[in-house]
């Protein structure tokens, strides 16, 4: 038993988990043909069965009644603040397989020349709102209604100490749904995570109707033909929001240390890291020379990185991986697309070099405020 | 006996028409008749009105709103937003109230709100139905869901506990690292002229956002006003524009 759970914590490890979602994440959910083929050849696809759902919600179920018997995973999970999250994670796979499912059925009629499910024949296939939606939507309100009235008498709402400004609780963690952003903290600056990522998530969404404009696979679940949009949407959503707030919530204890789900949230826990700046990285460790006084000389050479990144690259892409891509979006779209997706992988990027490097700024400029 | 009623003057003169929708042309007209079904179209592809497709989480989301303020405004009547009340306001809400679960309705139907519109975004998205012609009602939806986020997150501080302001605390503070508009944001210096600076400790974004330089009556008023008037106002325009443009765009999506 202590096995097992010194096991989960082990796995739990951001570094552990984050490295086997990447690894798996486009394998399951095919960012092209060679993926989609490899997917078919492990049969990934076969996650989207209805036996497969069955099995992992009683896996997932199975796992919390078996945690709730630890007193360090019931503290945390049982925080009342944190049961909708708890619920985030049924129904997040949940509506993942629903979607899926569908999308895989619609895909294999295509293939076999049928119609799609949600096909429609105008205007005979017309529903009448009243009494055929009315139906539907009065039985959705009262099933919410009910669980939320359980819910309610079940639980009780939070209320802690007063307000006691001179005295922060540790760890002082966001609401819930900000939690990805403020695990983010870890690799960047506040004027990163809390400002500039948040409005390119905001831009980033509003412009996907207007990047992704091919007008096939409106209107019903599907998976072939989408599935650059579909693998990117779901890594976006999938991994860099929901699991992020997942291990903000469960995850991160007193000093923002991390703790697996069967660990003891203990205040001394120390991680000694001493993270080290790229430019400190270049004069200190490979010039030995020291660090130049000039600010400019002294972050030339992140300067010169991060240009490299989002000015050399997206060409480079155009010309080779991403030609019929560039092709189909033509230069303005294209700009755009890979910007946003570049800086969505500084994340990530970011998460390894300090992982690997405990590198902290790529460009370090304190004096103005200024690190990334 | 309630067939008979609803042949009564009484009835008739509330819903329109009166007696049971038995025909097609009937059962049209309920809709066309009442203005809250009205909102609906009065046909639809067979499709749309499967749970499967559309999951009802849009309508649930609004659903979920409609609670929310319900169960706002019952809250209202007993809260203060002053920081001698808030506190012991909120306690008496669940001691000296009777039936005293508007509290619990209020904050979890807000958790329950920021997931459906979640997974209705979700749902969108993988039917496609962002696509033209529905591409500004997609946008629109963007702005509704950032709106719901910070109506949760101007809701969460005025318990005026520990977990509130905290939790604002954090929130906030991010605030003062606006790239030029924080006081320690980059470029925020830039904006100075000579040795005045515009952007201080009493003048930057975190400052309008809390009303202050630190966390106190000025931050829980303006949250309270937000968070009771400023953004429902808000969302509602946009739920408003939101849901005349699905109709106007042609219904629920459908395959081409
Ligand atoms: C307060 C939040 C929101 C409310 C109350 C709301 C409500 C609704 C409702 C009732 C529908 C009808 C179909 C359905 O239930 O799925 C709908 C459709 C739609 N919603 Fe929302 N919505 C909200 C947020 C959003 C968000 C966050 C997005 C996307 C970013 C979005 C994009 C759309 C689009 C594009 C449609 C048309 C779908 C179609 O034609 O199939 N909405 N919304």
């Amino acid at each position: 038993m202590e096995g097992f759970k010194n096991l989960i914590n082990t796995i739990a490890s951001p570094t552990i988990l984050f490295t086997a979602t990447m690894v798996l994440f486009f394998f399951i959910f095919p960012l092209n043909d060679w993926f989609d083929k490899w997917n078919r050849r492990l049969k990934l696809h076969l996650l989207w069965t209805k036996k497969a759902m069955i099995i992992a919600a009683l896996l997932m179920a199975g796992f919390f009644l078996f945690g709730l018997s630890d007193p360090d995973f019931r503290s945390i999970v049982l925080k009342p603040d944190n049961v909708p999250i708890s619920g985030l994670i049924f129904l997040v796979y949940f509506f993942t397989w629903l979607s899926m499912h569908q999308a895989y059925q619609n895909d294999e009629r295509l293939e076999n020349g049928e119609k799609v499910d949600e096909h429609y024949d105008a205007p005979n296939d017309k529903a009448l709102v009243w009494p055929d939606l009315v139906y539907v939507e009065f039985i959705a309100l009262i099933l919410c209604s009910a669980f939320l009235l359980v819910w309610s008498i079940g639980l009780q709402a939070p209320i802690e100490e007063p307000a006691n400004p001179t005295e922060s609780p540790n760890p002082a963690k966001a609401p819930w749904y900000f939690l990805g952003l403020q695990e983010m903290l870890v690799y960047f600056d506040p004027w990163m995570a809390g400002v500039v990522l948040p409005s390119l998530i905001i831009i980033g969404l509003i412009a996907i109707p207007y990047i992704d404009r091919d007008p096939g696979g409106s209107g019903y679940y599907s998976y072939k033909n989408r599935k650059l949009s579909i693998a990117l949407f779901m890594f976006g959503w999938l991994v860099l929001w929901d699991m992020l707030i997942i291990v903000g919530t469960f995850l991160r204890g007193p000093n923002w240390n991390f703790f697996g789900p069967f660990e003891y949230w203990d205040i001394h826990k120390l991680e000694a890291l001493t993270n080290i700046n790229f430019s400190e990285y270049i004069y200190v460790k490979w010039f030995n020379t020291g660090m130049p006084n000039n600010i400019l000389i002294r972050e030339i050479w992140g300067i010169l990185v991060l240009l490299g990144y989002f000015l050399i690259l997206p060409p480079l892409l155009a010309k080779t991986w991403m030609k019929d891509l560039f092709a189909r979006l033509g230069s303005f779209r294209y700009s755009v697309f890979i910007v946003l997706i570049l800086i969505a992988l500084t994340l990530p990027i970011k998460m390894y070099l300090r992982w690997m490097f405990n590198l902290k700024y790529i460009i370090a400029i304190p004096e103005y405020f200024f690190n990334f | 006996m309630l067939e008979k009623f609803r042949d009564t003057q009484f009835y008739k003169s509330i819903f329109r028409g009166g007696g049971v929708p038995k025909s097609r042309r009937q059962r049209m007209m309920v809709v066309l008749n009442s203005v809250f079904l009205h909102l609906h179209p009065v046909r639809l592809p067979k499709h749309a009105v499967k749970l499967k497709f559309t999951w009802c989480m849009g309508g649930l989301t609004f659903f979920l709103f409609l609670i929310e303020t319900i169960s706002g405004i019952l809250l209202m009547f007993y809260y203060r937003p002053t920081i001698e009340y808030a506190y012991t306001d909120i306690i008496d809400l669940a001691e000296q109230v009777p039936f005293g679960i508007m509290r619990e309705i209020h904050r979890w139907g807000a958790h329950a709100m920021v997931i459906t519109v979640w997974l209705h975004m979700f749902r969108v998205f993988m039917t496609g139905s962002y696509k033209p012609p529905r591409e500004f009602n997609w946008a629109v939806g963007v702005i509704l869901l950032l709106l719901t986020l910070l109506l949760s997150f101007t809701g969460y501080l005025l318990p005026w506990d520990q977990l509130a302001i905290w939790a604002i605390t954090v929130g906030s503070n991010m605030a003062r690292a606006t790239p030029f508009f924080g006081y320690e944001g980059p470029g925020a210096s830039l904006l100075a002229i000579g040795d005045i600076n515009f952007i201080t400790m009493a003048s930057d974004a975190r400052f309008a956002l809390i009303g202050g330089r630190f966390m106190g009556e000025a931050a829980l008023l303006r949250f309270y006003v937000l968070h009771c008037i400023g953004l429902p106002f808000i969302i509602m325009i946009f739920m408003a524009i939101h849901f005349w443009r699905i109709r106007k765009d042609g219904g629920i999506s459908t395959p081409v």
